[in-house]
């Protein structure tokens, strides 16, 4: 399929499925609306609803605060998971001992830590970037750690063979490593990022999208659920988009996979 | 003596307790600036007994020394051209060469440019900034070959290095080895399980008995004039007398190693 054609269907496919939206929620069909207007809203309203939060520019406030805090939790997040996994790679047996206490700690629904952060953190952005860090963290921590612990024995062995010291194997070798796998995570750690910041806002907030949302459906003003949704997967593919950029710059050694995403 | 193995026994403790032998009593010497190449049949314990040499592994018993020193660690006079892929694969073909001098403490534009003289005598002077993933697996083995001999290691060892090649490719990369290694005849030890490549490239054939527990069972000189072309010299009389020579001893072990594979495989 070429491109413009596989866009023109994509296109299509958003198009068929607000003309069937809107037909089904304002004209009657068998002597009734099938899909109640109170329930689901209608495109009409959902765009309008959209387009005054943006044209009045009260929408931005909300954003910039869940960006700020998506980006907060991406970097503390990872910056302790790449740290962490690290040193447990390097030290199996601070690994072994630690071993079930990770596994409790990422097993652990995230969102029952919500109530508790908000209770130590307040309700400002640290308590949604704390949930978010914790979502974040596990995800890189395990594949730096993975990362580290699969550097390839021959490439290893080539690095020693070539006279490379401990320091200069962690920079050319197991750094690298790491890094390329957590690269690799780089759009699920984001994704999480955004996850902890929007449910946290929902759960708790004076300010953010997910505030917005729960607002909306405080008043059960449905459309405003609805536009708050849509405002939050456009925002959520323009990060995934500018993720994109960044990891083609980044890992530009690495043979393409195709993995269904490209 | 650039490498001189005594006795050497190497052994590694496997499941259950129990010690698998995987070369027992190798006495080996390959003389400063001497090609040898050692043959032997799949699993006989080859690479085991160049690792020893690379002071990769150490053996259980017996002593290996590296002109006349007795080897405790790497050996840090030794470059190791590895079978499988060993680049850095987050470096580019120029990097990947120079990080030798680098690491080693020369400056990152003396390292690039002796690099990229490296890769041009390699072959390889228009592809420094490809990724290993973008080059062809001869071109990788060119860009390990210049890895290693840019660090100019008195000894060169080898580890099947063109096994993964295609027969055309490996012809062409054993001719530029010669080559390169007629400039300054370093001591190689050079392992396969090609007899022909082995006989084309060496000065010394020398042949293992099936594992476990294998041992040096053979040692051949090479009477083939040099400088050699791998693709004449396979014409030469001398080369089928000595080809069949080695084949009559080589090709038991070899019955046997396949027997034993067999062996095992019925047993598990």
């Amino acid at each position: 399929m070429t491109r413009p054609v596989l866009l023109l269907c994509q296109v299509l496919v958003a198009v068929v499925v607000v003309v069937m939206w809107h037909v089904l929620t304002t004209i009657p069909m068998f002597g009734r609306i099938l899909l109640p207007p109170f329930f689901f809203s209608n495109p009409w309203d959902v765009g309008s609803q959209v387009y005054s939060w943006f044209s009045s520019g009260i929408i931005w406030k909300h954003l910039s605060i869940t960006l700020l805090e998506s980006v907060l939790a991406f970097v503390i997040g990872s910056t302790l998971g790449v740290l962490i996994g690290f040193w447990f790679a390097r030290q199996p047996r601070l690994a072994a001992i630690f071993d079930p206490y990770v596994k409790m700690a990422n097993a652990l629904p995230r969102v029952v830590l919500a109530p508790i952060f908000a209770l130590w953190l307040g309700l400002g952005i640290w308590s949604k970037v704390a949930l978010g860090v914790t979502l974040v963290f596990f995800i890189v921590f395990f594949n730096v750690y993975q990362g580290v612990k699969e550097v390839s024995p021959t490439v290893l062995a080539n690095g020693r063979m070539l006279g490379m010291s401990e320091r200069q194997l962690m920079r050319h070798v197991f750094w690298p490593s790491a890094l390329s796998w957590m690269f690799s995570s780089l759009h699920t750690a984001v994704g999480f990022a955004v996850v902890g910041a929007v449910v946290g806002e929902y759960l708790g907030s004076a300010a953010g999208l997910g505030y917005v949302i729960q607002q909306a459906e405080g008043t059960f003003d449905v459309a405003g659920v609805f536009a708050g949704m849509f405002v939050l997967s456009a925002f959520v593919i323009v990060i995934d988009v500018l993720v994109s950029i960044v990891e083609k710059r980044l890992l530009v050694w690495k043979p393409v996979v195709s993995d269904g995403r490209s | 003596m650039a490498v001189a193995l005594d006795d050497a026994t190497v052994a590694f403790g496997v499941a259950d307790n129990r010690i698998y032998t995987a070369v027992e009593k190798a006495t080996l010497r390959v003389a400063d600036g001497e090609f040898v190449a050692i043959v032997g049949p799949t699993g006989c314990g080859k690479s085991t007994l160049l690792n020893v040499a690379a002071g990769l592994l150490a053996p259980a018993s017996g002593s290996v020394r590296i002109f006349g020193q007795p080897l405790g660690g790497l050996n840090a006079q030794a470059g190791y051209l590895f079978q499988a892929d060993a680049l850095f694969p987050w470096k580019t073909a120029l990097d990947n060469v120079a990080i030798g001098l680098e690491i080693a403490g020369i400056a990152r534009d003396a390292a690039l440019a002796r690099a990229q003289d490296w890769l041009t005598s390699v072959g390889l002077g228009a592809f420094a900034g490809r990724y290993p993933h973008m080059l062809s697996g001869g071109q990788r083995k060119r860009v390990g070959l210049a890895q290693v001999l840019i660090r100019n290691p008195k000894i060169l060892l080898m580890d099947e290095p063109f096994g993964p090649l295609d027969a055309q490719t490996r012809q062409v990369m054993g001719n530029l080895l010669l080559d390169l290694w007629s400039r300054d005849r370093k001591a190689v030890l050079f392992v396969t399980h090609d007899l022909e490549e082995a006989i084309a490239l060496a000065d010394r054939v020398v042949i293992m008995s099936a594992g476990p527990g294998s041992r040096i069972i053979g040692d051949w000189k090479v009477p083939l004039p040099r400088p050699r072309d791998i693709f004449e010299v396979r014409l030469d009389k001398d080369f089928h007398a000595l080809h069949r020579e080695i084949w009559s001893v080589l090709k038991d072990e070899v019955m046997k190693g396949y027997a034993q594979s067999a062996g095992m495989g019925a047993a598990s």
